[in-house]
């Protein structure tokens, strides 16, 4: 009769169990290393709760006083979210195009894909900062900023929809004779604009939200206001344009996920 | 049969849509249309702007080159420490977010008041973008790495504990209630039941957090919450352009490092 | 063949032309494969062509090339009086409104409606702006309708259709062709997605449709049972080139072994034999 083993182990999440020893010691070790070579000086961190709650104090109750100023601001941002989704779409449509690997040449592929990455990787404040160093302060940067993320990030998801196109679908429309033109707007786009839709509304909600910080370099809208307002100590001031941006950010997802299921 | 004997038998008019969907479609796009022209109109384009702006980009691009290596090793150390602090602000994040998901998952969620709080923190941490914590946490701890480490977790425990609340929502019903039928305790049944099946998303989701971070984390220094940026806003006053050219580069670099990084530990993991 | 000028004096006191000519059609792809390999077929009349043979035997490649979905290396495709190897770009566009094509994964435009794909067949006929906006003419409109009559799916017009089966699908796809009123048929292997009762289904149809017609079909096929049984003529290909060609009744086990390879094909044939009596 055969001995059963008496003691089972689950397998190991990946890997093998050496190695995930070995990662997660090698996190340990990193973690350690981290926090000392920050320099982190304790002391300071410590003081910083008692000023935490003496901010938190003069945060509370948030002063709604200077609403008009707060209306301004925000409806500058949206404004500038709105005006750029709308010029990112467009310009998202050539820029889209280009970088598909089944309709454009290839290097015009290459550059467009590129422009793409790097495009991308730039976070909107510093591309900000750069349209404020062309186009002075104020919502003009903005807005030319969030189109231009905006157009970058469309771009890539056209490109995606455009190679993943069945190709089918579009033979078949050519084989009864039909020209370019009526081949994409009859075979292609319908594929395309499935997804196209719910992209855009995402992207919308997305420019809200970063509509709020670019203000912090200029680029005009609440996070202007708010920068202000942090630098003059107006905490109270600060709290109120907080709590509204919150309420619009969490609305307009809301009101993004909404559109976006009816799509469905 | 003849085309004339086809228009006689059967319909000659077909629409894909109603007329009301129809006239719904319209109103939509006079909606977008006005809401576009609204939106440009009060901007209030200085349109004069635009005629000499390319040749202020063609000036600056002039500037920038050629970059200005010697500054490199300047800026070692900055670039580091933005690491140091989307990586330290993302593992805060995650050990967070664990309890933060169950109060806002129905399933798992004590009563209709825990789960409202746990979804208003949700909304309010990621609602805020990591740069204004950046600013809230400056006033708090003063400048430097730790401000910057708590924006980061702040606006991370939002977004991994949304993701996690869903996944836990969608856990399936069946492997739960067998645990439960052994008789184990709630926390029992979280960790055997919820667990194993929420974990692939939260690894995923914090990989992948990570490297936004990485990114945030190269900017936070304009609030003065460490790393790079502050380096780069130093370079910026000082219209040291080419300084300011080789700290994009070294920020494209990570970043793209970072990305791949990335998506190579969440290839692996699925 | 001889030269345009030569041939249309002498044309008009000969034979009507054939309907279509393939002559000497070649495809060698850049790697060195040669998938048609000099074919030569004759259509002389309206009637239905299986095309069989093995994987690879150049079935798909033939098929696509009468409509310039692949390119020809060499050779020449007389469509009535005109080389349609040769043409423009331009005038192909015009050649294709006359060759209507039915397709093996159906190739339907999926988020679109069962009418929106039939009438398809007629955007060759329409400007830009009227495919975008979908005005087509009344007399498509009520062609279409009928057509779906015809076909048995009346009342499917404003199905999308990513919500049909395989042999609804199958059935719109045929629709679309036959909208063109076209003047040859072009079928690459219309049964393969379906299940066999559906498959025999469309053939019958297929058949039918020609047959009322008056038009040629070529059918790319590899079920040598439903091609004995649904067509006036079969061609073998192997290896590119034309092995065998004739009535259905002509193919023996030799023939089929010569095309596919070595096999029981005494099943094959029989059960061909029960199918026709089945199928009249």
């Amino acid at each position: 009769m055969t001995a059963y083993p008496t003691v089972w182990r689950a397998p190991p999440f990946f890997g093998s169990r050496t190695q995930q020893r070995l990662v997660l010691a090698g996190f340990a070790v990193y973690l350690v290393w981290s926090v000392s070579d920050l320099n982190v000086d304790v002391e300071r961190m410590l003081a910083g709760f008692p000023r935490a709650l003496d901010m938190l104090a003069r945060m509370i109750p948030p002063d709604f006083a200077r609403w008009p100023l707060l209306l301004n601001g925000m409806v500058e941002s949206l404004q500038m979210a709105l005006a750029a989704t709308l010029a990112g779409l467009l310009l998202s449509v050539p820029l889209g195009i280009a970088a598909s690997r089944n309709l454009a040449p290839r290097p015009i592929y290459l550059a467009a894909r590129g422009f793409i990455v790097v495009g991308r990787t730039l976070h909107e404040v510093l591309i900000a900062i750069f349209f404020v160093k062309l186009f002075g302060f104020g919502p003009v940067a903005g807005l030319l900023t969030l189109a231009f993320a905006s157009a970058v990030f469309l771009g890539k998801m056209l490109a995606e929809d455009i190679e993943n196109v069945r190709i089918g679908p579009v033979e078949a429309v050519r084989a009864t004779g039909a020209g370019f033109a009526q081949t994409v707007v009859y075979s292609v786009v319908p594929q395309v604009l499935a997804r196209s839709v719910g992209v855009v509304i995402y992207r919308l909600d997305a420019n809200v939200r970063h509509s709020t910080v670019i203000g912090i370099v200029g680029a005009g809208g609440i996070g202007q206001t708010l920068s202000a307002s942090f630098s003059r100590y107006d905490y109270d001031f600060a709290l109120a344009i907080l709590i509204c941006i919150i309420a619009v950010v969490a609305c307009g997802e809301w009101f993004s996920d909404w559109v976006r299921r009816k799509l469905r | 049969m003849s085309p004339t004997e086809a228009a006689k038998r059967y319909p000659t008019v077909w629409r894909r849509r109603s007329l009301r969907e129809t006239a719904v479609g319209w109103l939509w796009t006079a909606a977008v249309a006005f809401a576009a022209a609204w939106s440009v109109s009060a901007l209030d384009i200085e349109w004069a702007f635009f005629a000499d702006a390319h040749e202020q980009a063609i000036d600056l691009a002039q500037r920038m080159w050629p970059p200005r290596w010697s500054y490199l090793p300047a800026i070692v150390r900055p670039m580091i420490e933005t690491i140091h602090i989307a990586t330290l602000g993302t593992a805060i994040a995650v050990v967070l977010s664990v309890p933060l998901a169950f109060l806002a998952a129905r399933n798992t969620t004590a009563n209709g008041f825990t789960w409202a709080t746990g979804r208003a923190l949700l909304v309010a941490s990621r609602s805020v973008n990591t740069v204004i914590w950046g600013l809230i946490f400056v006033a708090i701890f003063g400048p430097g790495p730790v401000a910057g480490i708590a924006a980061v977790a702040a606006r991370s425990v939002g977004f991994l504990a949304k993701l996690v609340a869903e996944a836990i929502e969608e856990a399936q019903r069946g492997q739960i209630e067998a645990i439960e039928a052994t008789g184990a305790s709630t926390a029992q049944v979280y960790r055997v039941g919820i667990l194993p099946q929420v974990l692939p998303v939260l690894i995923g989701t914090t990989v992948y957090r990570w490297d936004i971070n990485v990114r945030e984390s190269s900017v936070l220094g304009f609030v003065g919450a460490g790393g790079i940026g502050l380096y780069l806003y130093a370079s910026i006053n000082q219209f040291a352009w080419q300084q300011v050219l080789v700290v994009l580069l070294a920020i494209l670099v990570i970043v793209l490092a970072s990305e791949a990084l990335s998506a190579y530990i969440r290839a692996r993991i699925s | 063949m001889k030269d345009v000028a030569g041939t249309t004096a002498r044309e008009r006191a000969a034979p009507a032309r054939a309907l279509l000519a393939i002559e000497a059609l070649s495809k060698v792809y850049p790697s060195g494969q040669r998938a048609l390999d000099g074919v030569n077929i004759v259509v002389e009349r309206p009637e239905v062509i299986a095309i069989i043979g093995s994987s690879g035997a150049g079935k798909s490649t033939l098929i696509r090339c009468i409509n310039r979905l692949v390119e020809p290396s060499s050779g020449h495709i007389w469509l009535g009086d005109m080389d349609i190897a040769r043409v423009s770009r331009r005038e192909l566009r015009r050649v294709r409104r006359r060759i209507g094509m039915i397709f093996q994964e159906f190739n339907l435009v999926e988020r679109l409606t069962v009418m929106e794909n039939v009438l398809s067949g007629r955007l060759a006929s329409v400007g830009f702006f009227a495919s975008l906006f979908r005005r087509f003419p009344a007399a498509d409109i009520a062609g279409a309708y009928a057509l779906l009559d015809r076909v048995g799916l009346a009342g499917y017009q404003d199905m999308r259709a990513d919500a049909l089966s395989g042999g609804q699908r199958q059935r719109v796809g045929i629709g679309r062709a036959l909208m063109q009123n076209p003047d040859l048929l072009l079928v690459d292997e219309p049964t393969a997605s379906l299940d066999p009762k559906t498959a025999r289904q469309i053939m019958r149809l297929i058949r039918e449709l020609a047959t009322e017609r008056r038009r040629p079909a070529l059918v790319n096929i590899h079920d040598v049972a439903l091609a004995q049984a649904y067509a006036d003529r079969v061609i073998g290909l192997k290896a590119g080139r034309v092995a065998f060609d004739g009535p259905p009744q002509a193919l023996t086990a030799g023939v089929l072994t010569d095309i596919y390879g070595a096999e029981d094909w005494s099943q094959t044939i029989r059960r061909a034999d029960d199918e026709a009596e089945a199928g009249q």
